[in-house]
């Protein structure tokens, strides 16, 4: 083998590794706080990459609309849930975040979209919008069951998933779309090329795991977010508000999922459906991770990365068979070194 | 008799609608679908309601099928009754290969491993050549009875609809036996069915491979409908599609699959031809209506469609009470001469650095009733595991009757005659109790799956739940016989433990803090059983905090503190040692 084809299905597998290490870092941290395992994470991330690229182009993607519908429902949920001890604050409260906030935040966007709207501005916007649509859908969606089993959890997240994929499709259509790059600038080192682009999803990769660990490590609510996934009742005890928790974690993951997809749409063309198998590369990493580390996945995901891009350039007709059963050894190995543990779950 | 009716009347019922005249023909396809689907859901009902093992994968099962059938026929001219055992087989194998990897597993992990190698088999099978890749294979023959061709949905159906009836039957009598107690008994943690032979790993393999097989027979059946076998229908999409019917018809119910294939191959059906008159047409919403509604079913029904209709029926299904005159033969043991059934000899175990038994050396003799005591914290509990196999001692021997027990697993200690309660209940909530009690017998038969599904097992299975009834009702228990053990207190489900600790006929029976939550009368009485199991020629270890009771009952206490052995004697000595007190009580000031 040549060493500039080496380096360069490295470097390759880098970037697209450093994408799936930010999707399986929401996903554990969305496991980890409320146990649903997030299948539409790969819907945050068409969302957020083609909001962007509809917004370049001047035009307002229906994501917006999408937000304001949702906010309402969850507005509905908000009153419907609290009807026995209902208060003017409260119900006030929630119209400010279900309501005013995806309102305000769809004009904002009818008002700036044109095609000379700077970069910052959409990118902002497309973030918001995703934003809002993964707290609402934790509102929507899994509060009501939150109680649940992990299964029916998963078949929910399922549920989201059809449901959201479906209306990507009426948003953005069929077609494919591309967005401008965040920058133009490139680093040559020896035979290798480094555009702004890739460079961007480095830092910014490495930026998410620092930030995540002293989130984590630090801050009062990162720790309130740790011990709803111990332990939610142990957590409400002492005064943790674990739907808070809930919301903070969809919220942290629809922000990760859409900047990855930001990140992303510049360097390859996007479909309305490409998100669930850029998801379910994360999940690979974050089931490698065992869905508690978040090193680990961010290694496993730079793995997952390199391995798909030395077996595309191989056996390219294999290359997502190599990639999912890469899982297979690690899962293995993984049974064999932990002792059986009973668990507790019905 | 009386319980086939329902059965009966659902098969005659089936079999006529295709008869009826003007039945549109779009009608039998779609039933033709849903007896496909109900087939792999009907496995992951044992996998996955029944058994807790979350599986996204069964439709590549459903692929190995369809595939063995579709390239032996056409590559090979086999007849396709010969490819049957064939395709079961291939997806049998391919399920123990998998299985012996995935059922190891635990929690989250299994379900995101199947979603991988689901998806990994999707686009194994879209890649081989000799598959045809994405194209797949056509013109698969249709299955034949002489010169009879089932070629049109109608006549394909009943070969479809008598393998749903048969598995259903085969799968209801399979839950309802021996081996079908231990597949239940898998949801709740695998120590409690380990503590009484269960050997779990073999019991999850087997649901593993009864679901895949399932699930092969309607992959088979899917090609000589279809006539053609491409990957699409065995992807991830499709695995989750029959998870989702599973728990939407309710995942711990045979007939809550059928109902859920019903529900969803129709609701599908609807929406996909009528959606777009409503809304114009507007391609893929019936995926958006399909995924909101899925949240909006699971929100309303948690638990699935089945048992909430099965709530609504003005009468209960009766029990047939067991006939308690059936005998069931005493275990063979090796009957040791030494007068000491239990021998501990500086037993030690460390977590870490924290040491919970330090050097703990006691017997138990035969007929005698030793209580183990001691503050909370003491290694009690860790004791009871080393002694039951759970726990693998750090140092130290454990002997029974004179043979050292060695890191033996519990279903080994069990064999010996050694049987436990839990400080925590472990019970299984949604069996009765009179089949939560029979687990404790599951040595003293040996039925497997297979005679189970053929009712060959009757005679024994008669004989097991005498004997579990005798001890439901020697606990005093009998008027709970036939509730589910999760809707007893706490207190009642501790008897329950006892019941199915006596159905072992054990030598010496290990009793976690039997007396917690029980009433006065009720310790009472519980006291005279041990009393009489004493006196009857077994022996008890009891770990207590309720000193009155074991003051009163024990011939001889052990008391621990910080997992050292500080006294040990009678009672009455036991109530008088200076350090005892000290450890109850602190040093006196």
């Amino acid at each position: 083998m040549n060493t500039t084809i080496l380096l360069f299905l490295l470097q390759d597998g880098i970037t697209n590794g450093a994408v799936y290490a930010l999707l399986g870092l929401a996903l554990v941290l969305v496991f980890a706080v409320t146990r649903v395992i997030l299948i539409p994470q790969g819907e945050f991330v068409t969302y957020g990459a083609l909001s962007y690229a509809m917004l370049a182009t001047g035009q307002v993607p229906g994501t917006a609309q999408l937000a304001v519908a949702m906010g309402l429902a969850a507005f509905g949920l908000d009153l419907f849930f609290a009807r026995k001890a209902l208060h003017v604050r409260l119900a006030l409260r929630s119209a400010a975040l279900n309501i005013v906030f995806p309102v305000a935040l769809l004009a904002v966007t009818y008002k700036v979209a044109g095609p000379a709207t700077p970069m910052a501005v959409n990118i902002a916007l497309a973030l918001l919008i995703v934003a809002a649509i993964g707290l609402f859908l934790y509102r929507i969606a899994f509060q009501p069951i939150a109680h649940t089993s992990v299964l029916v959890l998963l078949i929910a997240s399922v549920g989201c998933h059809l449901a959201l994929q479906g209306l990507g499709l009426v948003f953005f259509g069929a077609e494919g779309l591309r967005g401008p790059a965040l920058s133009n600038a490139a680093v040559t080192a020896g035979p290798l090329r480094f555009t702004g682009q890739s460079l961007a999803v480095y830092g910014l990769t490495v930026a998410f795991i620092v930030g995540l660990w002293l989130f984590f490590g630090y801050t009062r609510m990162g720790k309130a977010l740790r011990a709803t996934a111990v332990n939610r009742l142990g957590a409400r005890l002492v005064g943790i508000r674990t739907t808070l928790s809930g919301q903070i974690a969809f919220l942290l993951a629809s922000v990760i999922g859409a900047i990855s997809g930001i990140l992303i749409v510049p360097i390859t063309t996007l479909y309305y459906d490409t998100g669930f198998l850029i998801g379910l590369k994360g999940f690979i990493a974050a089931i490698i991770g065992g869905l508690v580390s978040y090193p680990l996945t961010a290694v496993a995901a730079i793995l997952v990365g390199i391995v798909e891009a030395f077996s595309s350039f191989y056996a390219s007709n294999f290359k997502e068979v190599i990639v999912f059963t890469l899982i297979l050894p690690v899962l293995v190995l993984r049974s064999l070194a932990a002792p059986a543990v009973e668990e507790e779950k019905d | 008799m009386a319980q086939r009716f329902p059965l009966i009347v659902f098969a005659v019922v089936m079999a006529l609608i295709p008869l009826i005249p003007g039945v549109p023909p779009f009608w039998i396809v779609l039933l033709d679908n849903i007896g496909l689907a109900a087939l792999v859901a009907m496995g992951l009902v044992l996998l996955t309601g029944v058994g807790g093992l979350t599986s996204f994968g069964q439709a590549a099962f459903c692929g190995f099928g369809a595939y063995t059938t579709a390239v032996l026929t056409t590559a090979y001219g086999v007849s396709p009754w010969l490819t049957l055992p064939a395709s079961l087989m291939v997806s049998g194998i391919a399920a123990v290969l998998l299985g012996i990897v995935t059922v190891r597993l635990s929690g989250h992990y299994l379900p995101l491993g199947t979603i991988a190698w689901g998806i990994g088999l999707f686009y194994l099978f879209s890649k081989l050549e000799f598959l045809g890749r994405n194209d797949g294979i056509s013109g698969i023959p249709p299955l034949s009875i002489g010169s009879f061709r089932m070629l049109s949905p109608d006549t394909i159906y009943y070969a479809i609809w008598i393998a749903v009836l048969l598995s259903a039957l085969l799968t209801m009598n399979l839950l309802d036996s021996r081996t079908g107690r231990a597949i239940r008994a898998l949801r709740r943690g695998h120590i409690a069915a380990e503590a009484f032979g269960v050997q779990t790993p073999r019991a999850k393999l087997l649901v593993f491979i009864y679901a895949a097989v399932l699930a092969g027979l309607s992959g088979w059946l899917y090609a000589h409908f279809q006539r053609a076998a491409n990957p699409t229908p065995f992807g991830a999409q499709a695995g989750i599609e029959y998870l989702f019917i599973a728990v939407v018809g309710g995942a711990g119910y045979v007939w809550g699959a059928v109902l859920g294939a019903g529900i969803v191959v129709v609701l599908k059906e609807v929406l996909q031809s009528y959606l777009p008159y409503i809304f114009g047409g507007q391609s893929q919403l019936e995926t958006i209506v399909f995924g909101i509604m899925l949240v909006l079913l699971l929100q309303l029904a948690p638990s699935g469609v089945w048992p909430w209709l099965m709530s609504l029926l003005p009468f209960k299904p009766a029990r047939r009470t067991p006939d308690t005159s059936l005998q069931l033969q005493h275990p063979a043991r090796a009957s040791g001469s030494s007068p000491v059934l239990l021998k501990i000899e500086k037993a030690r175990k460390q977590f870490g650095g924290v040491t919970a038994v330090n050097d703990v050396s006691f017997d138990v003799n035969a007929r005698e009733i030793v209580a183990l005591i001691g503050p909370n914290g003491a290694g009690k509990s860790t004791t009871f595991n080393l002694i039951t196999g759970v726990l693998t001692a750090t140092s130290g021997k454990i002997s029974v009757l004179g043979k050292e027990v060695e890191n033996a697993p519990p279903q080994e200690v069990v064999k010996l005659g050694v049987s436990r309660t839990f400080q925590h209940v472990k019970l299984v909530p949604d069996m009765t109790v009179l089949e939560n009690v029979a687990i404790g017998a599951h040595l003293r038969g040996s039925s497997g799956a297979i005679s189970s599904m053929l009712r060959l097992d009757r005679a024994e299975e008669a004989r097991l739940l005498a004997e579990a009834a005798r001890q439901i009702a020697r606990v005093g228990l009998s008027d709970q016989i036939d509730q589910l053990a999760g809707s007893l207190s706490l207190g009642q489900q501790r008897i329950v433990e006892i019941a199915r600790a006596l159905c072992v006929d054990p030598q010496l029976l290990l009793l976690d803090e039997p007396a917690a939550g029980l009433r006065h009368m009720e310790k009472q009485r519980l006291a005279a059983l041990l009393r009489q199991l004493r006196d009857g020629g077994m022996s008890v270890l009891l770990v207590e905090h309720d000193m009155g009771f074991v003051m009163d009952l024990a011939d001889r206490i052990v008391v621990l503190d910080f997992g050292t052995k500080i006294a040990e004697g009678t009672p009455a000595a036991i109530k008088r040692n200076p350090d005892v007190i000290k450890a109850y009580l602190g040093a006196a000031a």
